[in-house]
């Protein structure tokens, strides 16, 4: 079973540990251009966050602090921005995915530039609340039920 | 990376993958995987390839080791022993697999080689345009979220698809 964890040393540290890991899960999203990561790597490193969390402050504070419903809203909000990204360049004209075709100011390299962040944030958000849910989840399944 | 210190790793990527095969105590094995993921993005950083040494580190090392630790709290923690049958068969298959992966190896190409297929095709366009033209300057985020967009996009829709399977079979009414 996960709950909150004995010792005031674990529970403070992770309290402690949480924002930096959460600010560098920004960090590698924002950075993807340029730096090692991206979306994938910094929407995990934001789920390993809330995972943290839930080994060492226990379920009902992850929960109290990502809701389920809202986990899953976010995993298929990701999932939506990059697809409606990809729907919005056919509807403008262009190829799936040219994000050229796209109204952003400066137009061409910009243009790409910036459609890049877009997909990267939608898949940094879907992949933060799909992990996070799969861990809720197999938490919660625990629950209830004796460690052998 | 030097040549050695690769070889090491790739040894002791085999120990841990023995080791992990062997014990009985599924949470030992499930930290053997984890050490093995960390040397994995170890060799991969080493081999230049910093974007999936990260992959690597995050979701071998970490992400998937938590995730058996929490299935392990469903199910018992020691593997039951079978009684041995089809063993020769067993080696016969790895052996001989293992020798034809051996044979096939002498045909890749040497690592890093400019002449490669896979360095022909649409590699040195990538590498000659991609910053000019996206703006990005670390070509492996230009690849998958602009050239590749279309692959990435339906990796993110498998990782979607993966956690609404979880939440559709995990489903347990809150006590």
């Amino acid at each position: 079973m996960i709950r909150e964890h004995d010792s005031v040393i674990v529970r403070t540290g992770a309290r402690m540990l949480v924002p930096p890991i959460q600010i560098f899960a920004l960090y590698v999203v924002i950075h993807g251009h340029g730096s090692p990561g991206g979306g994938f790597q910094g929407g995990l490193i934001l789920a390993a966050s809330y995972i943290l969390i839930g080994l060492t402050l226990g379920r009902q504070e992850l929960r109290r602090r990502a809701r389920e419903g809202v986990l899953l809203a976010l995993a298929c909000l990701g999932v939506l921005v990059f697809a409606l990204t990809g729907v919005a360049t056919l509807a403008l004209g262009g190829a799936l995915l040219d994000y050229t075709a796209l109204p952003f100011p400066g137009g061409g390299t910009a243009a790409r530039s910036l459609g890049i962040l877009v997909i990267e944030i939608g898949v940094a958000i879907g992949v933060a609340g799909t992990l996070t849910l799969i861990f809720c989840r197999l938490a919660k399944a625990g629950e209830g039920e004796e460690a052998p | 990376m030097s040549v050695l210190l690769t070889d090491l790793f790739l040894t002791l990527l085999m120990v841990l993958a023995l080791a992990a095969v062997r014990v009985r105590d599924l949470v030992g094995a499930v930290f053997l995987l984890s050490a093995y993921g960390l040397v994995m993005s170890m060799v991969w950083a080493g081999m230049g390839a910093v974007d999936v040494a990260f992959t690597e580190a995050m979701v071998g090392a970490g992400a998937s080791t938590v995730f058996f630790l929490a299935t392990l709290l469903r199910t018992v923690r020691t593997e039951r022993a079978r009684p041995p049958r089809g063993r020769i068969a067993s080696l016969a298959t790895a052996l001989a697999l293992g020798g034809l992966l051996v044979v096939a190896i002498h045909e890749f190409p040497a690592w890093g080689d400019p002449g490669s297929p896979a360095s022909l095709h649409v590699s040195p366009r990538y590498l000659s345009e991609g910053y000019r033209e996206t703006g990005a300057p670390n070509i492996v985020t230009a690849v998958l979220a602009d050239y590749r967009g279309y692959d990435t996009l339906i990796e993110t829709v498998v990782i979607f698809t993966a956690g609404l399977a979880c939440w559709l079979l995990l489903e347990r009414r809150e006590p």
